[in-house]
């Protein structure tokens, strides 16, 4: 088993899993509360991720990366080399391939949350944002963990934007998933097997979590 | 935040806003799936208790809803004391959390993931945390729940849940209390109990209580001043004495308990006796009415309610009360321990009587009767315009 392209793909999936929480939670209350009518317009971009082929988005996160958009010339600028084939690059693209995986649940919990308690915080004196932090984000605990779970769970498996955006750089863009596929590509059975049986075991965890917090076997906010 | 405490830190002088009085006018339409709903109000509250009564639908918690600010209305203002809360015409509309609205919402919303002490201290946010825990404290003892302290709203029982909203509405020392039917899912007890509290409390600070309820009970029960809404529209406002015991209009009256309301045609009036004789539309029953300003031929509604009307199986003599009709039982039905019986007179009436009179008149389907109805008894309202 690729050790270092396993670490490698932790890391991605954890720092995609961190940012997609820091990012999801506003863009998911702007879905979930805005009354703009062409909000669906919005909405629909934003899952476009699950129905496009991987190797569609990974080709346009690629030109936009490049060294001939202005993203790409600027980061040059910056930092010497260009996006393309880097973890960074692996990173901003793999963001924004597993969006949906997290703004989704994070909206779909928050719109559960009742209106008429978002209304008491108000009349209590409580600003949005207080509602926010300490009504609505508590409330929306399972979502939070769903979301967060399924970003984390999907970045470990991705493959199509790893390869189109990443390469295959060893101990820089080369994830388990593209492991995997190498240790095919030299009929290499057994490794492919073990690397796969450990991909397999993560991807059920993470479910396992989901759904188990969605069905409140156990209490991660210890109300009953 | 800074708005916040600076506003917690104003509480000190806690007299300082009371005796406030509200001023509303609100306009608001709204269009639902093929049909609109228009709100068009205008009152006043002073403080003490006000009720403000009407069907399901009326209006009323749309009302309460652009006091406190979660809807901004179409056009009109909303001021209380010198605050002015929403002006359509100086284009203002103050934020929610910034107008000191005490509100109790029907569902009254307590905070799931919170304690009864977490909910209440919610509002006193900007203050410090020990006098926070003061504050807290010292409500929840005054509302007689202080070993709720620790409890999740789910642990709470039905009456115990009212006094948490409650406590949690009034610990932030509100400028005026929005109550949406806030005790009507609760006995008579244990809503007597509450009321006694709130009333307690209301006697030191003296702010205006809007309290929502469609039912009569609870009218009397409460309130200093009455506010009838239908239909989006303030029919009548007063004493509840006033506005219940002569209605003028007919949702008053079907509210107020008149089971018997009959259009009607002033056939003559009396005005050395003070009477006028009135013919229900639609039959030859006349009846004896007490005597209000108007023509004769013009057409008016009577009220009865059905305990006012006595019922006796053979022609009465000598009695004082003036109109005596003759009749014939229709149905009798027992609800609880009264019967209502259908007494058919030409127009049909409903009549309520006791379980104990039913079986000493032998009274059943088809039996002839005579219906017994005072002068006095017969409430006089405006026409149909």
């Amino acid at each position: 088993m690729d050790w270092q392209a396993f670490w490698l793909t932790i890391r991605l999936a954890v720092l995609v899993a961190a940012i997609l929480f820091l990012i999801g939670l506003p863009i998911a209350y702007w879905i979930a509360y805005s009354r703009w009518r062409w909000k669906f317009l919005a909405e629909a971009v934003l899952a476009m991720p699950l129905v496009l082929p991987p190797t569609v988005l990974g080709f346009y996160v690629l030109v936009a990366l490049g060294s001939r958009s202005p993203l790409g010339r600027w980061w040059q600028a910056m930092t010497g080399h260009t996006l393309a084939f880097t973890f960074a690059g692996l990173v901003i693209g793999s963001v924004m391939y597993s969006l949906p995986f997290a703004v989704q649940p994070f909206a779909a919990s928050f719109a559960l949350v009742d209106p008429k308690l978002l209304a008491a915080s108000a009349t209590l004196g409580a600003s949005k944002m207080r509602t926010f932090l300490r009504v609505v984000l508590p409330l929306s605990t399972p979502g939070l963990v769903t979301g967060v779970a399924l970003s984390f769970a999907h970045t470990m498996g991705e493959f199509g934007v790893v390869l189109m955006i990443g390469g295959n750089i060893p101990g820089v863009t080369r994830t388990v998933s593209i492991d995997i596929y190498d240790q095919v590509e030299a009929f290499n059975f057994s490794a492919a097997n073990q690397t796969a049986l450990v991909l397999l075991g993560i991807s059920f965890v993470a479910l396992c979590l989901v759904y188990g917090v969605n069905r409140k076997v156990w209490a991660l906010w210890p109300w009953k | 935040m800074l708005e916040t405490k600076h506003r917690k830190v104003a509480d000190a002088s806690k007299s300082r806003y009371s005796g406030d009085m509200l001023s509303a006018r609100i306009v608001q339409r709204w269009r639902g799936s093929g049909s609109t709903f228009a709100l068009e109000a205008d009152f006043e509250v002073s403080s003490g208790i006000t009720i403000l009564f009407g069907h399901s639908g009326a209006g009323k918690t749309t009302l309460l809803d652009c006091i406190a600010g979660l809807i901004v209305p179409s056009s009109g203002r909303i001021a209380l004391g010198d605050t002015v809360f929403f002006d359509s015409d100086k284009r203002r509309s103050l934020p929610v959390q910034n107008r000191r609205v005490g509100y109790v919402f029907q569902e009254l919303a307590l905070f799931p993931h919170l304690t009864a002490a977490g909910n209440v201290a919610y509002g006193l946010a900007g203050l410090e945390k020990s006098e926070q825990q003061c504050r807290t404290d010292e409500i929840l003892q005054s509302f007689r729940i202080s070993h709720l302290h620790d409890r999740r709203s789910a642990e709470i029982s039905g009456g115990e849940r009212q006094r948490v909203a409650l406590a949690r509405a009034l610990v932030t020392d509100p400028r005026i209390l929005l109550l949406d039917e806030p005790l009507a899912a609760l006995d008579a007890p244990t809503k007597s109990k509450i009321i006694d509290d709130l009333r307690a409390w209301n006697r030191e600070h003296a702010i205006p209580i809007l309290y929502v309820t469609h039912s009569r009970e609870e009218v009397f029960a409460l309130g200093e001043h009455v506010i009838v809404l239908e239909a989006g529209c303030v029919v009548a406002q007063g004493t509840p004495h006033e506005v219940m015991s002569a209605p003028r209009q007919q949702t008053v009256a079907q509210l107020a308990g008149f089971e018997n309301i009959f259009e009607a045609l002033v056939i003559a009036s009396h005005e050395d006796r003070g009477t006028m004789t009135c013919c229900i539309a639609g039959s030859d029953v006349e009846l004896e009415t007490p005597l209000v300003r108007a023509q004769v031929g013009s057409s008016l509604r009577i009220g009865i309610r059905a305990g006012d009307i006595l019922l006796a199986t053979a022609r009465p003599n000598g009695l004082s009360a003036r109109n005596i009709i003759p009749a014939q039982v229709v149905s009798l039905e027992q609800r609880d321990v009264i019967v209502s019986a259908c007494v058919d007179c030409g127009v049909k009436m409903e009549v309520h009587l006791t379980l104990a009179a039913r079986d000493a008149l032998q009274l059943q389907p088809g039996r002839d009767v005579w219906l017994i109805v005072k002068t006095h008894s017969c409430h006089l309202m405006a026409g149909t315009q």
